[in-house]
């Protein structure tokens, strides 16, 4: 684990860069997403912070996942998150990202998003409250600027382990290319 | 040393265009938020962006695609070195309105050709919608900039400039309809609302820019830029009278506030929608100014 802490001075400049700015792409398919206005909006604003949604996975560098995920919208996070460019970060929001909150006996969904894909911050609650929301995001970037926030790094260096751990859950995880077939 | 002084003009006009373009804009998302009840960004916020979208690991989608963004960002950037931004002008005797319309098209081809390049469905709605926008508003800014020529009998930018000093009226006086059908267009040309179309982030997922990653998503920011920077200088040259540097940059900022603030208020238009606006009003407006500059009705 020593070298993925591991920084040059460019990196720990372009850390600084990244923190100021971080797009992100919310997958929104739980019922977190009402507490996104209300932070976006006037009474909390994330712009300030240099934060901003943007429309597709290619542009991001924050997937937020917003509360529970059934096996079939864990195979489209997954999709999403490896079609991100590193440096990304996600967040899981909400329990049921950590322990499955509500539905930790559900049939369909999956209980603990960190088997899946590496997450950096969770944001425990149901719902967080916009305040926690907006103080995640200042401990997010803080963690950018130490250089903790490394789970893009982990996700390359133990791809076998999660890898397994997909396709345990879901069967099979191939990216199909669905514009060409 | 000719040679060494038209390299420092030309540095001098894109640097100007790479700091005042992305300072006014993080300007203008300030005042966007500020019309919003928000406090919005600093206003570096954009030389953030930029910078950071170079800092990250990014995907090509093949040579077309690099192809693409390099012929946009340089087209764009050689339409640059033409435009006088007031007295600052790169090549002397060569600022005319035509070659820049001719290099324009560098710009705006490569961007859409790079973008088909991608293979996403996306992205090709949204170059066809830009190219559509484009055959609106660019009828009417034709007819318009076509009197202003013809009553000038020049395509030099900077006689323009020199006539309007000389008679000591703007042409937004002497041509009141003509600049307002030319402002019209520079909201469609600018790609803000109601003529937000071809980007529509909520309905097609940011269009042109949906596949870009990383530091070709930077350079498409800078290659934006670059262009807002030409339509609103054109405008300030053609109708406000150019000016010194700095007195050309506070108009340049006075009219890129008040697109922001129009655009901070509207909603959008539907593709057809928009096209068949800039088919009536607009191009009625203009013919009604061809009409009194033909008849010699300038005040």
């Amino acid at each position: 684990m020593a070298q993925i802490d591991e920084r040059s001075v460019w990196e720990k400049i372009a850390d600084q860069l990244r923190s100021r700015s971080m797009w992100m792409l919310h997958y929104c398919t739980g019922c977190g997403a009402v507490e996104l206005p209300p932070s976006m909006t006037s009474r909390f604003d994330m712009e300030r912070l240099g934060m901003g949604s943007m429309a597709t996975p290619r542009q991001a560098d924050i997937l937020l996942i917003t509360g529970y995920l059934s096996a079939k919208t864990l195979r489209r996070v997954i999709y999403t998150y490896e079609k991100m460019a590193d440096p990304k970060y996600v967040i899981g929001f909400g329990s049921c990202t950590i322990n499955g909150g509500i539905y930790y006996d559900s049939y369909s969904t999956i209980n603990r998003l960190d088997y899946y894909i590496p997450v950096d911050l969770y944001i425990a609650g149901c719902m967080p409250r916009p305040e926690a929301i907006l103080n995640a995001f200042n401990t997010l970037m803080e963690m950018i600027r130490k250089g903790e926030a490394n789970g893009w790094k982990r996700y390359k260096e133990n791809y076998e382990w999660y890898k397994q751990n997909q396709i345990r859950s879901l069967g099979e995880v191939i990216v199909h290319d669905e514009f060409h077939e | 040393m000719t040679t060494l002084a038209t390299v420092g003009r030309v540095t001098a006009v894109l640097l100007t265009a790479f700091f005042f373009g992305l300072t006014f804009e993080g300007l203008g998302r300030k005042i966007t938020a500020r019309i919003q009840k928000r406090y919005g960004p600093p206003w570096y916020q954009n030389f953030i962006d930029v910078f950071k979208t170079l800092t990250k690991h990014g995907w090509t989608h093949g040579w077309i695609f690099d192809f693409g963004v390099l012929m946009a960002l340089g087209g764009v950037i050689a339409t640059l070195s033409f435009v006088p931004l007031g007295n600052l002008v790169a090549f002397p005797g060569l600022d005319n309105f035509f070659v820049i319309v001719y290099l324009f098209t560098v710009g705006a081809l490569g961007m859409a050709m790079g973008m088909v390049g991608t293979g996403n469905p996306w992205a090709s709605i949204g170059v066809a919608r830009a190219l559509t926008l484009m055959l609106g508003y660019e009828v009417p800014y034709l007819i318009v900039i076509t009197t202003l020529l013809f009553y000038h009998k020049t395509g030099n930018i900077s006689n323009i400039i020199m006539a309007q000093a000389q008679s000591g009226q703007w042409n937004i006086v002497k041509f009141p309809i003509g600049a307002l059908v030319a402002l019209i267009s520079l909201q469609g040309m600018l790609g803000k609302e109601p003529f937000e179309a071809p980007i529509a982030p909520a309905e097609i997922a940011s269009g042109p820019m949906v596949e870009l990653s990383a530091k070709y998503m930077g350079l498409l920011m800078l290659m934006n830029t670059f262009m807002e920077f030409i339509e609103i200088s054109l405008f300030v040259n053609f109708f406000l009278g150019g000016g010194t540097y700095f007195v050309f940059l506070l108009k340049y900022f006075l009219v890129w506030i008040f697109a922001v603030m129009v655009s901070a208020v509207l909603p959008r238009f539907r593709i057809e929608q928009a096209v068949a606006f800039y088919w009536t009003v607009p191009i009625l407006l203009a013919f009604v100014q061809a009409f009194f500059v033909v008849n010699g009705w300038v005040f």
